[in-house]
C-alpha cells in the first residue's frame, strides 16, 4: 500500500486538490481510502464518500495537538486502510503546526500553498515544506505570471523539490500529481517520522490553563534556566 | 530551445463538442487576436497556451511547438519559459518594493542584460501609464494601469518571451496605442484576447470563440485593413478628446465638426 500524506495552512486548497488526484486515480482503478484529521470540524470525509464512494474516516484531535493526534493515530489508520484493500491511502491532515511535519518515511509527503499567500510564505512554514516530497501550488488563475514565477522561486530556495503549480478547481496540471503517486513506493516498516519534530503532549496542550511552571510538569523551564524535566 | 511556431490541436467546448477549428499554428512574428462574447472561453484559450496545454485542461487540447510534443511538465523552469502572460489581474500581492520585485524576477528569468534591468524596465512601463510607477513605491501601492504596465515591461524586458499573450489590454488603463507600438518592435507570436476593432483587425488574423470552444478563423482581408485605416482615424479622434476631458478641458460642437471634417467625413 502506498501512503499519501497531505499537508499545508488552512484553506490552500488540500480538499479541492485531493479531490482531482482521487478523481484521477480512480480512473486508473486504485482502491482509495481516505483519512481526514482536523481540530474541531470537518466535513470532507462525508463529501468524498458520497461524491466517490470510497472508505473514508474522520478523526478529531480535539484536545490534543493535531500533528501529535496524527502520529498516534496512522498505526491504526494504515491497518484499517489494509482491511479495505486500499492501493492508496490519503490523509488530510489539519495543516496547523507550522514546526511539526505530519510525512513518514516511505510516504509521499506533498505541501499545499496558495499562490496568493504571499511571497515570503516558503520561508515561514518550516519542516511542513522542507520534509515534503512535492509542492502544489494552488490558485495560479489569482496571481500574474511574474509572481508566480518569484513565489516559486522561493519554495526553491527553502527546498529544491519538484513543484507543481495548479488551478485545482479547474483540474490543471492535478494529473501531475496523480502521476508521481502512481511512481511511489509501497510503505514498509519501520513506519518512522521524517522529522524530528517536537512531538508531544504537554501539560498546557492538554488543558491545564494555569500560568506558572509549579502548575505544569513534563519539560519545564524558568524564566532564566535551561529546559529541566519535572515528572515520574 | 528556438520557437518558430507553436500548434493548437483543438478540443472540446463546454458543452463536450469537438471545436470547429480542429488545428491553428501561429509562426514567429505572427500578430493573433482572440475574440468572442464575455464567457466564451477566450482567457481559457491563453490559459492553455501559457500552460502548454498536453490534454490536462478542462478543454482538452494539446500544444506542439515546432511541430513536435512537449515533455512532461515543460515551461515549469521560468528561465526557459518561453511564454509571458499579461492577465486581467490588475492586482500584485507581493508588498516588496518595485525595484527588488524586478531585481528578483530578472534573477530567476536570468536577464543577461546586467544591472540596468530595472531602469530599463521602468522606462518602458512609464511611457504607458498616466502617473509613472516609481521605483520604492510597494507593489500593492500600484494602481490598475501602473500594474498592467509593469507587468508588459516585466514580459518584454525581463522576461524577453518569444511569446507574448495580452489578455484585455484596452481595459488595462494604460496607452494601448503606444503599448502596440513600442511591441511591434520586437519579433515575437503576439496574442491579443481583445473587444477591441483596432487591435483585432490589426492581427493578422483572428480566432473567433463561443461555448467554449474555438468556433472560426478570419484571416484579415484586403478589406478589412482598410477598414482599419479608418477606425483608427476615428479611434485616436476618440483618444484625443478622452484626454482632453481628462486634464480639464471642455468640447465643443464645433470642435468635434472640425475635426470630422479634417478626416474627410463630412461634405
Amino acid at each position: 500500500m502506498k501512503v499519501v500524506i497531505c499537508a499545508g495552512p488552512p484553506a490552500s486548497g488540500k480538499t479541492t486538490v485531493l479531490k482531482q488526484v482521487i478523481r484521477s486515480l480512480l480512473a486508473k482503478k486504485r482502491h482509495l481510502a481516505y483519512l481526514k484529521i482536523d481540530v474541531q470540524f470537518a466535513d470532507e470525509d462525508e463529501l468524498f464518500a458520497k461524491e466517490f464512494a470510497i472508505p473514508v474516516k474522520k478523526v478529531y484531535s480535539a484536545d490534543l495537538c493535531p500533528d501529535h493526534c496524527n502520529v498516534v493515530v496512522l498505526g491504526d489508520a494504515i491497518k484499517w486502510a489494509e482491511l479495505e484493500n486500499a492501493d492508496v491511502l490519503l490523509i488530510e491532515t489539519a495543516g496547523l503546526c507550522l514546526r511539526c511535519s505530519p510525512y513518514i518515511s516511505g510516504s509521499f509527503g506533498m505541501v499545499v500553498l496558495e499562490a496568493t499567500s504571499g511571497m515570503s510564505l516558503p520561508r515561514k512554514i518550516g519542516p511542513m515544506l522542507f520534509l515534503a516530497d512535492v509542492a502544489v501550488v494552488t490558485k495560479i488563475d489569482l496571481v500574474s505570471q511574474a509572481e508566480r514565477e518569484v513565489f516559486r522561486a522561493n519554495i526553491n530556495e527553502t527546498t529544491k523539490i519538484p513543484v507543481i503549480e495548479t488551478d485545482a478547481l479547474h483540474g490543471i496540471n492535478t494529473e501531475l500529481i496523480a502521476r508521481r503517486i502512481e511512481n511511489t513506493q509501497h510503505i514498509s516498516p519501520p513506519l518512522l517520522l521524517k522529522g524530528n519534530p517536537p512531538v508531544g503532549v504537554c501539560t498546557i496542550c492538554v488543558g491545564k490553563k494555569e500560568i506558572g511552571k509549579e502548575a505544569h510538569f513534563g519539560v519545564l523551564r524558568t524564566l532564566e534556566s535551561d529546559l529541566f524535566y519535572r515528572g515520574e | 530551445m528556438e520557437i518558430k511556431k507553436i500548434t493548437i490541436i483543438g478540443g472540446y467546448g463546454r458543452t463536450g463538442e469537438q471545436e470547429q477549428v480542429s488545428e491553428v499554428s501561429f509562426k514567429m512574428g505572427d500578430v493573433v487576436s482572440i475574440v468572442g462574447p464575455t464567457g466564451s472561453g477566450k482567457t481559457a484559450l491563453v490559459h492553455d497556451i501559457e500552460l502548454f496545454a498536453n490534454v490536462n485542461t478542462p478543454s482538452r487540447r494539446r500544444l506542439l511547438i515546432n511541430d513536435s510534443a512537449l515533455p512532461d511538465e515543460f515551461g515549469n523552469e521560468p528561465s526557459e519559459n518561453p511564454v509571458a502572460l499579461i492577465t486581467q489581474h490588475t492586482n500584485f500581492l507581493s508588498d516588496l518594493p518595485v525595484y527588488r520585485f524586478l531585481e528578483l524576477h530578472a534573477k530567476i528569468r536570468k536577464t543577461n542584460i546586467g544591472s540596468l534591468v530595472v531602469e530599463e524596465t521602468l522606462e518602458f512601463a512609464n511611457q504607458l501609464t498616466g502617473e509613472p510607477v516609481i521605483r520604492e513605491s510597494a507593489m500593492t501601492e500600484l494602481s490598475g494601469g501602473q500594474t498592467r504596465a509593469l507587468l508588459v515591461a516585466d514580459a518584454v524586458i525581463i522576461g524577453s518571451s518569444p511569446i507574448i499573450l495580452l489578455d484585455e489590454i484596452e481595459n488595462a488603463g494604460i496607452n494601448r496605442t503606444k503599448a502596440i507600438e513600442l511591441l511591434k518592435h520586437y519579433e515575437k507570436i503576439f496574442v491579443f484576447v481583445t473587444h477591441d476593432p483596432r487591435i483585432a483587425l490589426l492581427s493578422d488574423f483572428r480566432i473567433v470563440m463561443k461555448n467554449g470552444a474555438m468556433q472560426k478563423l478570419i484571416v484579415t482581408s484586403e478589406e478589412e485593413k482598410q477598414v482599419a485605416e479608418e477606425i483608427k482615424k476615428l479611434d485616436d479622434l476618440l483618444l484625443d478628446f478622452r484626454a482632453r476631458i481628462r486634464v480639464g478641458e471642455c468640447i465643443t460642437k464645433e470642435e468635434l465638426h472640425k475635426k470630422l471634417l479634417s478626416l474627410g467625413y463630412l461634405g
